[in-house]
């Protein structure tokens, strides 16, 4: 294990953002993934362990000019307890209430769940249905830059994000959905509560009569990252969901997703569970 | 040796200052440097709730939870409900309702049951369930532990 030498708790993201200039720091939020990680030698500390649960401003769910703001400590307690979430963001809000237990809820934190960019995580999946941003702030020389990038551009593999290691991840940030859109959030486990999903879908749409237009579907632990997944999303736009589209959509699924095996289910297992949940996911819809 | 940090916070309503190791849990902090024992280590990685403690009025998983970050903070384990008249109610609960049977599980569960009942005082079946989802017992088949969770409000 790295000795760590030194011990930080910035009080503001400025100072954070100073701190982490200094090359090999690790930073800790509400520790769940962190703590059993670095026990099992999955994650080893920097030099410097950076304690960043002082920080007021990295804290609660803001209303923007566009939509809303979620600053990286709010946990996913705060999530499930925001009236705002509940109704603006149910896809949101079902993650949350679905996520582990309540004592780790209490302590998880949303920007920990980003940053640490698990294929399984469970709040990537409905913050790429709602075309989330993630906000980065670094202090290169001095003044402090900001960085705002697309979760998509933010996911680059399992446990891997375009996160610089000089950066906080300050927030996440998303638009109001259009009017008349809904959304889902589905996970299997294998047990109701404390499970690792197996496959999670998140799917959101703006019902047009018989139709869905604006759809948006993303799926998690079906490929090295959470994925939008935009051969079935082709499949549903503009469709009415009849038995024909929920079947092409289905079938468009296999040229979206890439699953592996692991301890929690077979390549094999994982494909047909997305087909299954995807298909009872959209009959669900057909029929609401 | 990795750093060592001073700390002070309030531990069962007494302020206390310890210094502690900034890689260690909060668990072994309780257990190991500070001899209250009442808190249970069972898997040391937030499956099974024997560690559950209550930090700032929320319970959490001490295992996962840094020593350092208890720091500035109002944190309350098992020992620190011995005068609670909730923990006292749960606790006369549990056993008039058979709820305890090797006991490893229950003060988890009485810290946790303590939080579902503040948070939400006249609980039902369901959401008792719902609060206790993360944690194990593996003697009692929970049958009992929600019963007497649910019957705390009148005991006593
Ligand atoms: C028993 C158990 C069950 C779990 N169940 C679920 C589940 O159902 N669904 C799910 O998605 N996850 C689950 N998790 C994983 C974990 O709880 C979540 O990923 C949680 O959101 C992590 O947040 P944290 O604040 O605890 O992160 P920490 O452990 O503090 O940090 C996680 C990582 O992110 C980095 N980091 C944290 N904050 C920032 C920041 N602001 N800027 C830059 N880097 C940062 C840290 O350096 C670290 O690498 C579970 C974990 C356990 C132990
Ligand atoms: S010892 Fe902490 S949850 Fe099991
Ligand atoms: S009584 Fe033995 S583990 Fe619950």
């Amino acid at each position: 294990m790295t000795r760590v030498e030194r011990y930080l708790v910035p009080r503001t993201i400025a100072e954070a953002a100073g701190g982490l200039r200094d090359g090999n720091v690790t930073i800790f939020a509400g520790g769940t993934d962190l703590m059993p990680q670095s026990k099992s030698g999955k994650a080893k500390f920097g030099t410097c362990l950076m304690n960043i649960r002082r920080i007021g401003e990295l804290r609660g769910i803001k209303r923007t000019a566009s939509g809303f703001s979620i600053g990286a400590l709010t946990t996913i307690t705060d999530l499930r307890d925001s009236p705002e979430i509940k109704v603006g963001f149910p896809a949101l809000w079902r993650a949350s209430d679905h996520f582990a237990s309540d004592q780790i809820r209490n302590a998880a934190t949303i920007g920990g769940n980003l940053a640490n960019a698990s294929p399984a995580g469970d709040t990537l999946v409905p913050l790429l249905v709602f075309d989330a941003r993630v906000v980065l702030v670094s202090r290169p020389n001095g003044a402090l830059q900001t960085r705002t990038i697309p979760m998509t551009e933010f996911l680059v593999g399992p446990g891997k994000t375009s996160r610089r290691p000089d950066e906080l991840l300050t927030a996440v940030e998303m638009d109001a959905p259009p009017p008349g859109f809904t959304s889902r959030f589905f996970k299997f486990g294998t047990r109701p509560a404390l499970d690792i999903s197996t496959i999670s879908i998140g799917l959101g749409a703006v019902r047009d009569g018989e139709k869905l237009r604006n759809v948006r579907v993303a799926i998690g632990a079906a490929a090295p990252t959470p994925i939008r997944a935009p051969h079935v999303e082709e499949a549903l736009e503009g469709k009415v969901v009849d038995g024909a589209t929920i079947a092409a959509a289905v079938s468009a699924a296999d040229c979206d997703i890439r699953p592996i095996s692991d301890l929690r289910a077979s390549e094999w297992y994982r494909h047909e569970l997305v087909h299954n949940m995807l298909e009872r996911m959209l009959s669900d819809v057909g029929h609401g | 040796m990795s750093a060592t940090v001073d700390i002070a916070f309030t531990l069962n309503g007494v302020e206390t200052s310890i210094r502690v190791p900034v890689t260690m849990s909060a668990l072994e902090m309780m257990r190991d440097a500070l001899g209250l024992t009442g808190t249970k280590y069972g898997c040391g990685e937030g499956e099974c709730g024997a560690c559950t403690i209550l930090v700032d009025g929320a319970t959490v998983n001490s295992c996962l939870l840094f020593a350092v970050d208890c720091d500035g903070r109002d944190v309350v384990t098992i020992e620190g409900l011995a005068a609670n008249p909730l923990g006292e109610r749960l606790r006369a609960s549990f056993v008039e309702h058979g709820a305890v049977q090797c006991g490893f599980c229950t003060p988890g569960f009485v810290m946790q049951s303590h939080h579902v009942l503040t948070k939400s005082p006249h609980a039902d079946a369901e959401e008792v369930r719902r609060g206790v989802e993360g944690n194990l017992c593996r003697c009692t088949g929970y049958k009992k532990i929600v019963e007497a969770i649910s019957a705390a409000e009148r005991v006593g």
